[in-house]
């Protein structure tokens, strides 16, 4: 069960924002973290609190198709991102890598900075609890479960393969 | 049931006679491109597959150093050295600096995409090869480490949105403006996870590098990839590139389309997005006065040696601005070369602008011109996004090159007709 303070974002947020291309030569992701959302808010890497959970407007991570963005948001302790709609390749990239993510229709109109917020990630279950309010996240397609399920997609690889190394 | 040509090639490459929008697809891939840094974190996933000790194919695989190359710091070269090594074990294609260009220039000049392949590339902009006929979509870097190691991709097929430029185009007018005006009409996400195909009498007129240009812009309207039915001008673009095989995919008459959008070209002015949307679109006649600090003329969109001319041809026997900082970047060595023999550099240097070597540079906040604060550039690339091109407060505006040298010698925005 995911639970904490949401921290909110409009729509079109892009990779760009979310850790800068100046950024995107260093490869350690806790690194990385230390920047997220630089340009938006230079103080949001050091008053984030890991485990807390992002709502944001549509089109979530637009732009570039850098994996840190999604990385370093994991990196930093963002324990989900919910929006209406995410960018293809970030939605790609955060299955791929575990980043837990939930599509809800109008989600951004119902969560206000600071609410608490309950994630059941096994049935998409996303409750307001300053609020009462819940919402369920679109069920995502067989396929994508698999590699969930196999706990990303390097592994389900590994799984194609039949490989033996650690 | 028909299918478009984007559902044709998806269909082909997973072995399957026929697809249909939403449908689940695992597809064998014919390139797989990165840039050191999707390469450097996709070495690291990599790395972490059980079983795979080698590449699937190392001459499907092209790997092209440069986003911060020729090396702009110690951890640039870092990180290209580890790419490098990388390579150079597994044998693949490889593009080094001085042998090399921006990706989604190179990839086409070599004839390395060509129609009716499927490309995907650690890269957003892979969708450029859509402009010669190809499905190519860009990936983040474990889908590169993974398609590595299978040579296969998990693919949704997209719904297709038919876009039809009709008419011809206005003076000044080019593909970079009638993508921009695109994007201003969809949004950014207006093309959301579905394949663009651009068909019309003015598509048909446009050179293969307009065509690369729009298809590369497909995804700031957030779509999965653009694409553009091969013709002549295609054909004989590949030929002089490649003597490699391809195949062409035709959209069928009675192809589903989840929607038709109908543009008028004459409505289409040379078109300038306003920080810090790529869809904050507005015509030039309605622009006003913007005063400028920096240009730049290149990229993966606008890097061609088409763009050179066109911005060359405006200022040639002229200086810039006093005020204005020029930087013009040839998209490959091939380009540089090309404009050189073609007097362009000199004309460039002459009128002030600086010459770089191709590097994607600036248009990725990198190096090779970068902002401080509050400092404005009109810039032919393809995001204007917060802090993309330097400091948090500076701001970029996307245009042509025709309307980024016209801006250089005005020093403020401004309509390249309006140059005498």
């Amino acid at each position: 069960m995911i639970e904490g303070s949401v921290w909110k974002f409009g729509r079109d947020i892009d990779t760009d924002v979310i850790i800068a291309g100046r950024y995107c030569n260093i490869p350690d992701p806790k690194e990385l973290a230390k920047h997220v959302f630089e340009d938006l808010d230079p103080t949001f890497a050091s008053r984030f609190v890991p485990g807390d959970v992002i709502v944001a407007d549509s089109n979530f991570g637009c732009g570039s198709s850098r994996e840190v963005a999604p990385l370093c948001l994991k990196a930093a302790g963002v324990a989900a991102v919910a929006a209406p709609s995410f960018a293809r390749i970030f939605y790609r990239n955060s299955i791929n890598i575990g980043l837990p993510i939930f599509e809800i229709p109008d989600i951004a109109k119902f969560f206000e900075q600071g609410q608490k917020v309950r994630i059941d990630p096994a049935t998409g279950l996303v409750t307001n609890l300053s609020t009462s309010q819940s919402f369920t996240a679109a069920p995502f397609p067989e396929f994508m479960e698999k590699i969930m399920a196999a706990g990303g997609l390097v592994n389900y690889a590994s799984e194609r393969l039949g490989g033996s190394k650690a | 049931m028909g299918m478009t040509m984007t559902e044709k090639i998806l269909a082909a490459h997973a072995g399957l006679s026929e697809v249909r929008p939403g449908q689940i697809i695992n597809a064998k891939v014919d390139l797989v491109l990165a840039n050191e840094l999707s390469a450097i974190v996709a070495i690291e996933e990599f790395g972490k597959i059980r079983g795979a000790d080698k590449v699937f194919d190392p001459g499907k695989i092209v790997i092209v150093p440069d986003h911060f190359t020729p090396n702009k710091d110690i951890q640039s070269a870092k990180v290209a050295k580890a790419v490098r090594e990388f390579a150079r074990k597994h044998e693949t294609l490889y593009y080094e600096v001085g042998r090399m260009g921006i990706e989604h220039v190179l990839l086409p000049e070599q004839g390395l995409v060509r129609p009716g392949m499927l490309v995907i590339g650690g890269d957003s902009h892979t969708c450029t090869y859509g402009g010669v006929g190809a499905f190519a979509t860009g990936v983040g870097s474990t889908d590169v480490a993974v398609a590595w190691a299978l040579g296969e991709v998990w693919l949704k097929v997209p719904p297709t949105i038919r876009i039809e430029f009709r008419g011809k185009k206005q003076p000044w007018v080019s593909g970079k403006d009638m993508i921009l005006y695109a994007i201003g009409k969809l949004g950014v996400d207006g093309g959301i996870y579905s394949a663009l195909e651009f068909t019309g009498e003015a598509i048909s007129e446009l050179t293969v590098a307009e065509r690369l240009t729009m298809a590369n812009m497909a995804i700031e309207a957030g779509a999965k990839n653009g694409i553009f039915a091969v013709d002549a001008k295609t054909e004989e673009y590949v030929k002089n590139a490649t003597d490699k095989p391809y195949t062409v995919y035709a959209s069928d008459p009675d192809a589903q389309y989840a929607q038709t959008i109908v543009f008028d070209m004459a409505e289409i002015e040379p078109q300038v997005a306003f920080p810090h949307l790529p869809s904050n679109t507005k015509p030039i006649s309605q622009v006003g006065e913007v005063e400028i600090d920096q240009v730049v003329i290149g990229s993966c969109t606008n890097g061609r040696i088409e763009d050179l001319r066109v911005a060359a041809s405006l200022l040639k026997g002229k200086k810039i601005h006093p005020k204005v900082r020029c930087i013009v970047i040839p998209g490959t060595q091939k380009v540089y070369m090309q404009a050189m023999k073609e007097g362009l550099l000199e004309t460039f240097v002459e009128a002030d602008c600086v010459v770089s070597t191709p590097t994607c540079g600036p248009c990725v906040g990198g190096h090779m011109g970068i902002m401080a604060e509050n400092e404005r550039c009109v810039s032919t690339t393809n995001r204007n996004f917060i802090g993309r091109m330097g400091h948090v407060t500076s701001e970029i505006y996307l245009a042509s090159p025709a309307v980024a040298a016209a801006t250089a010698l005005a020093g403020k925005v401004m309509d390249p007709g309006e140059i005498k």
